[in-house]
């Protein structure tokens, strides 16, 4: 071999070719022909809308909805775009806290989450998922037990039997992949979608 | 702890075993040039490569000669996409208008990239365009892979031929890698992810509005395909900033058992490629024990550590384990395996945030990469770096009887031994050199985000991961500065091409060498004396050498934790 430029610059453009190019191409229309919805994002439509993604958590606040858990993005702060400010479910820029096991401003945060969760639901105990943020911060699920927990606030808000809230959950409940792997869990956007539905709006 | 946990751990080890010889024979194949079954397809291609690269398919390299080739073919990538992303603004394929990436972090990218680390300095969603991850990050992904998988198997060549000067041709092994093995396995893997959920899309992100009534733009792309490359090659860049643990990159919980397995697959077979072209297949297995040993070690004391109280939660009377930065599709089990398997690999994908870990289950993913990611390994990286170990292990084993180690019938002598130890020290002299500059100096003292001892263990781990290129971070770290993004790129270089080109040289070495029949008193490196050996050397080095740093970092840390106190920042 005489020069070994050759190969290496022939080979760089031809992989470069293949790999970054053919191969993404080459899924992107496969993907888009047998499974067009999850390619797309999952979107959830309702009245020619879109509401969102059934895999991206949303920001809830309103007492009348389930919440999802707390979470930890950003966006640039719109007065000075060197600093950015708390934009929970940015799905723009997923990220976790990052804060670590012995950190003050964790306990801090923490705390005041777990007194707004007991003076809702006064005596329960507080589900650990509701009082800490996910990896992404756009965790659209929450555990079984954490949207139990915000059954009694629902249900005054929409002036709901609590009962009925329950068995909406029991039903949205999805269990362990394959019996075993992963966690139970609720989807907060489609839980809200169908007490909605229940409430008529 | 539960029981569904230990499960889930179990069938993730039970079917890793099951993919290995499949796996196995399958690239012995690939890499001993045989027709396989998708030749048909592929071989038209290949051979249409080599007569536009002017290759000869039968030209052997010396072990100098396919380092060069290595290294040459690397830094040709390097620039391309340092290139790439440079001038993404003028390029297609840029529907966010990202502007072009800035010198200091483009070099890190670049350079974190073709050395297999996917170290992220960037973020996806907010940084690349998807021309950038899709002409830069996946083809990276794939020929940085391929070239460790090509160095494993020249390494594998110097152990199992005897009297010859050459190990193979770098251009075909790593052209049957990524052609044979890698795109085919993607292909794959990126249409499983697609029907689990995951976006593989050229549109701009999507506009929703939420029920309440407020806006929420929702960042998508060509996730799958990249997904998919990213773990099979042990990569571990994210397409988004918050990688595995973004939903879209890893949609629902069988979604990440395929990712944790297409993470271990072509390390652990590499091992059976090791057995098959050495003539002994209980080789391979031999050092899969000790790599299965480690692992097993990890697990158990990260998924304890996890499922344990975290020092704040605990003391506001949280149970449940530690959630924080953990997603509920997952669970603590789910979490706590997939951080040990992406640092004992070289991947550094994560699927929970490692910097919210609790201490001891922040410690173990630490003391992984530090051990040289030699428990499976990155794929090729991982094999050639546990045979260091074998060498050096030897060579203890040798010294304790007084008789001329030997290794698969080849003398272990002054030569190899020195080259393995330049390759073991160079991680330490990266890991905790740059640590130490970095907590003296003001530019590195102004990253981490958590105070105390959590702040160090930041630094720490990010030369840790950057050395060892693993890529995974405790991320409070703001590593996007022209002092982190050029210190931790030095640790990439060094830590990836001062272990593979000494490595080559041993091969080199060894192929020249003679082999010597066994005698009574060879020590047989197929049983379980020898595995623990080799489990030993590898734990009394590490442990050694990187005790100290821990004591100051994490174990700190739990006890501080433990004791109840807390630290501020600017306190």
């Amino acid at each position: 071999m005489s020069n070994p430029l050759r190969p290496a610059l022939v080979l760089l453009v031809a992989l470069t070719a293949i790999t970054g190019l053919a191969y993404p191409l080459a899924v992107t229309g496969i993907a888009g022909a047998i499974f067009p919805a999850q390619a797309a994002g999952s979107l959830i439509e309702r009245d020619g809308r879109i509401v969102g993604s059934r895999l991206i958590g949303q920001s809830f606040t309103g007492a009348g909805y389930f919440h999802g858990r707390p979470s930890a993005t950003t966006a640039p702060d719109p007065s000075d775009a060197s600093q950015t400010v708390p934009a929970p479910y940015n799905a723009g820029n997923s990220m976790g806290s990052n804060l670590g096991p012995t950190s003050a401003a964790l306990a801090a945060r923490v705390q005041g989450d777990l007194a707004a969760r007991q003076a809702e639901n006064p005596g329960a105990p507080v589900p650990v998922d509701l009082v800490t943020t996910s990896g992404s911060g756009l965790d659209p699920d929450l555990s079984p037990d954490a949207a139990l927990f915000q059954v009694p606030r629902v249900a005054r808000a929409r002036h709901l039997p609590e009962d009925r809230l329950r068995a909406l959950v029991a039903a949205r409940t999805e269990g362990r992949r394959l019996g075993i792997l992963g966690e139970p869990r609720v989807n907060v956007l489609a839980l809200n979608l169908a007490l909605d539905d229940l409430s008529g709006r | 702890m539960t029981l569904n946990g230990w499960l889930q751990i179990a069938l993730y080890g039970a079917v890793v075993l099951a993919l290995v010889t499949p796996l196995g024979r399958y690239m012995t194949r690939v890499f001993e040039g045989e027709r396989t079954v998708l030749s048909p397809v592929l071989a038209p291609i290949e051979h249409g490569l080599y007569r536009a690269a002017g290759i000869d398919r039968r030209q052997e390299q010396t072990w100098l000669g396919y380092a060069g080739a290595m290294v040459l073919f690397n830094g040709a990538g390097f620039v391309l996409l340092y290139a790439l992303l440079r001038l993404q603004a003028f390029l297609p394929l840029n529907p966010a208008d990202q502007a072009a990436v800035a010198p200091d972090l483009a070099f890190n990218t670049a350079t974190s990239f073709v050395t297999n680390t996917n170290w992220q300095s960037y973020g996806g969603e907010t940084t690349l365009s998807y021309l950038a991850q899709m002409l830069g990050l996946t083809h990276q992904n794939f020929v940085s892979a391929a070239s460790g998988m090509a160095v494993a198997v020249a390494v594998i060549r110097g152990f199992a031929r005897a009297s010859t000067t050459t190990l193979g041709s770098f251009w075909v092994d790593m052209t049957r890698a990524t052609l044979y093995v890698l795109l085919p396995l993607c292909l794959v893997l990126a249409l499983f992810y697609v029907s689990q959920g995951m976006p593989q899309t050229l549109s701009p992100s999507v506009e929703a509005t939420t029920l309440e009534g407020a806006r929420q733009t929702i960042a998508v792309g060509p996730v799958a395909s990249q997904v998919a490359i990213k773990m099979l090659g042990t990569n571990g860049g994210g397409f988004f900033n918050a990688n595995a643990a973004h939903p879209f990159e890893n949609p629902t919980a069988v979604s990440n058992l395929v990712q944790m397995l297409s993470i271990f697959a072509l390390g652990a077979g590499l091992t059976n490629v090791f057995g098959r072209m050495v003539g002994d297949e209980r080789q391979g297995w031999a050092i899969l024990a000790a790599m299965g040993l480690l692992f097993a070690a990890g697990v158990a004391l990260t998924y304890w550590a996890e499922a344990s109280a975290h020092g704040v939660l605990a003391q506001l009377g949280l149970t449940g384990g530690n959630m924080e930065g953990k997603e509920v599709r997952f669970g603590i089990a789910a979490s706590a395996l997939f951080a040990v398997i992406t640092t004992a690999a070289s991947c550094g994908a994560v699927n929970a945030m490692h910097g919210s870990f609790t201490a001891l289950g922040g410690l173990v993913p630490l003391l992984n990469m530090q051990l040289g990611e030699v428990i499976v390994g990155g794929v090729g990286a991982g094999l050639y770096g546990m045979l260091v170990f074998v060498v050096v292990a030897i060579f203890v084993a040798g010294l304790m009887v007084g008789r001329t180690p030997e290794y698969l019938g080849k003398k272990i002598e002054a030569r190899e031994v020195k080259m393995a130890m330049l390759g073991i020290l160079c991680l330490p002299l990266m890991m905790l050199g740059l640590t130490a500059l970095a907590t003296v100096v003001p530019a590195g003292l102004a990253g981490p985000a958590n105070a105390g001892p959590h702040g160090f263990s930041e630094i720490l781990y990010a030369y840790t991961s950057a050395a060892a290129n693993n890529g995974s971070a405790f991320a409070g770290l703001s590593a996007n500065t022209l002092f982190y993004n050029t210190t931790l790129a030095l640790g990439m270089l060094v830590g990836r091409f001062f272990v593979k080109i000494p490595v080559l040289a041993i091969a080199g070495s060894l192929a020249a060498k003679k082999r010597v029949p066994a005698s009574a008193g060879t020590l047989p490196t197929h049983g379980g004396l020898f595995v623990g050996l080799l489990v030993g050397v590898v734990l009394i080095l590490g442990g050694l050498t990187f005790f100290p740093s821990l004591a100051l970092g994490p174990l700190v840390e739990h006890f501080a934790g433990t004791a109840g106190q807390t630290f501020a920042t600017g306190g």
